[in-house]
């Protein structure tokens, strides 16, 4: 359908010729359809205000929690047992600002999603890209990558800052260190799945208030359930915990207790990635069945 | 093109929308006409794609929306009033959406002006009024420049200029050609805009046609007539067949005979009229009148 050559206003135009008819273009690949959801999503997280406060209030609080964490620490060095002291990990410990910085990272996480579905955006969206699922891994490579970087300069700052704190008062870690490097950079690691995972739970819940008490709730009420667990069942369950996961992927070595209630660093990021695609395949499943 | 066959969608319980079947043709305003809650947005989004029927299809230039391979050069949407993030501009809201759709930044611009938000672009759409979120909304759905578009409900809690160019706009988009679907609860803003009729009540269609049918048909012909001569004129009336309710000083209702018929008598008597109108309101309620009938007269045999 083509109209006639007009030059006042709608018939002319970016998507026209000279002759005010319809430029043609042949269908789009999908890697350029990723690529335009891609440019979408990225506009889109940059443009309101709530990206800036979350990521700042991330790094504000990893940084913030780890300088008391340390300083208290160094406080008390002379009052600690021997025991103590010898399982000391100054790198785990200043990288205790990461369990809260995460919070602020996840409800970032969610809102990506939710904040669509409460504004009604979403249908803009699906309109523009109707095939769901690309809206959604689109949306995770955004989140994702951001918050690697952001997890990643959290964790480093937050290490070295809790090493000059502790330094002249307790033993201080460096990179150099055996499994100093992993477990900082797996505290970032650890963020940026942990962020997938709450954007996942934001596209599966879509209501910001619950999907964020979902992610609280993974993230601080499962301890407490499973500390009612009978003992046997205890530890095991425990394994399973993200919070459990994330204390030994940023600890450089585990206390003889910790170690026998948790996977391996790298075991229990696995399983951390795994729980994060299987909430983001039951989301795009969600997405592609339910009304928008 | 828009074709609706056998649509049905339900809500838990509640049917929404049961066996609808119509066409939107192009070139021309289709004016989608029932009361509030008789399905008319549940129909629309389903023709977008963004709700599944429970049975039935919709299809956009004979394909579904999903399968459109450039979705928004194809087809432009106006569902919601609200349909943007607050804290987003208007600008940011549309470059977001014309990357997505593969659109050249320039067509941000140049829908910014027709919409005449080109001056609050950078402003929170959040700090926007009820006419400039639907001015926005417009500017969405005009983004790709698309030869089909729906509208739901676009003069909602928009003034009376505002109105009137959204009626402009509508027309002018039909004229070039597109196929353009615009809702609404009122017959008398339909009669100003739509050549073409798709009524439902609860669900499901009650009548499609073409306007002029559609009066023809269900107005009451019922009109005001003033003039300084109204007896003269109302013994012509009643000559002529029809009946003549006095309205007060100088004024009759006539019924009846047509608005076109009564100007003629006028003419013919030499009577000056100072007011000749159809009765907008006796519309509205013949019109609300006949969609639940036909809906309870149907929900009962079902």
């Amino acid at each position: 359908m083509n109209g006639p050559a007009r030059s006042d206003g709608l018939l002319t135009g970016a998507l026209r010729d000279a002759a005010g008819r319809r430029r043609a273009a042949s269908p789009p690949s999908l890697g350029e359809r990723l690529g335009r959801a891609l440019a979408a999503e990225w506009t889109k997280f940059w443009s309101v205000r709530s990206t800036v406060v979350a990521l700042s209030a991330t790094v504000v609080l990893s940084l913030a929690i780890d300088a008391l964490a340390t300083a208290t620490e160094a406080a008390h060095w002379h009052q600690q047992a021997p025991f103590s002291r010898l399982t000391f990990d100054p790198t785990s410990l200043s990288l205790t600002g990461l369990l809260f910085g995460q919070l602020a990272l996840g409800v970032l996480g969610v809102l990506v999603v939710s904040a669509e579905h409460g504004t009604g955006t979403i249908r803009g969206t699906y309109l523009a890209v109707p095939q769901r699922w690309l809206v959604l891994v689109a949306k995770a490579l955004v989140f994702g990558f951001v918050a690697l970087v952001v997890g990643e300069v959290c964790a480093f700052a937050a290490f070295f800052l809790g090493q000059a704190i502790l330094h002249g008062t307790t033993p201080t870690a460096t990179l150099a260190q055996p499994g100093v490097l992993r477990a900082v950079a797996g505290g970032g690691l650890y963020l940026c799945v942990l962020g997938l995972l709450a954007l996942g739970i934001g596209a599966c819940v879509r209501h910001s208030a619950g999907a964020i008490s979902t992610f609280v709730g993974v993230l601080f009420v499962l301890p407490l359930i499973d500390q009612a667990l009978p003992s046997g069942l205890r530890d095991t369950a425990a394994k399973f915990l993200p919070a459990t996961i994330g204390a030994a992927m940023t600890a450089v070595r585990l206390t003889p207790e910790q170690a026998g209630e948790a996977f391996s660093p790298w075991v229990g990021f696995g399983l951390l990635c795994a729980y994060a695609v299987a909430v983001g395949l039951l989301a795009a499943w969600l997405a592609e069945r339910r009304d928008a | 093109m828009i074709q609706v066959r056998g649509v049905t969608k339900r809500y838990g319980r509640v049917t929404a929308v049961e066996d609808l079947s119509f066409d939107v043709p192009d070139g021309r305003v289709t004016g989608f006409l029932g009361p509030n809650g008789s399905g008319k947005s549940t129909t629309m989004r389903i023709i977008v794609g963004l709700d599944r029927p429970d049975a039935g299809s919709a299809l956009v230039d004979g394909r579904p929306y999903r399968d459109l391979p450039w979705p928004l050069r194809e087809v432009g949407a106006l569902l919601d009033a609200r349909g943007f993030h607050p804290g987003r501009s208007a600008r940011r809201h549309l470059q977001a959406l014309a990357r997505a759709g593969g659109l050249p930044a320039s067509r941000v611009e140049e829908v910014l002006d027709l919409v005449g938000l080109g001056a609050v672009a950078d402003r929170r759409a959040g700090t926007f009024s009820l006419g400039m979120g639907q001015r926005l909304g417009i500017a969405a759905a005009l983004l790709g420049d698309p030869p089909t578009l729906l509208f739901d409900e676009p003069v909602n809690g928009l003034d009376p200029e505002g109105i009137r160019w959204v009626r402009t706009l509508l027309r002018r988009l039909a004229a070039e050609g597109r196929c353009v679907l615009v809702s609404s609860h009122l017959l008398a803003e339909m009669a100003l805009t739509a050549d073409h009729l798709v009524v439902v009540g609860r669900g499901r269609l009650v009548a499609e046609t073409s306007m002029a049918a559609f009066l023809e048909q269900y107005a009451p012909a019922r009109v005001r007539v003033a003039s300084p001569e109204v007896d003269r004129l109302a013994r012509a009336v009643l000559g002529a067949g029809g009946r003549v309710e006095p309205a007060g000083e100088g004024r009759i209702v006539v019924s009846g005979l047509h608005a076109a018929a009564i100007g003629e008598l006028a003419h013919a008597e030499g009577v000056v009229l100072h007011e000749l109108s159809p009765d907008q309101a006796g519309l509205e309620e013949a019109f609300l009148q006949t969609t639940a009938q036909a809906a309870e007269y149907r929900g009962g045999a079902a």
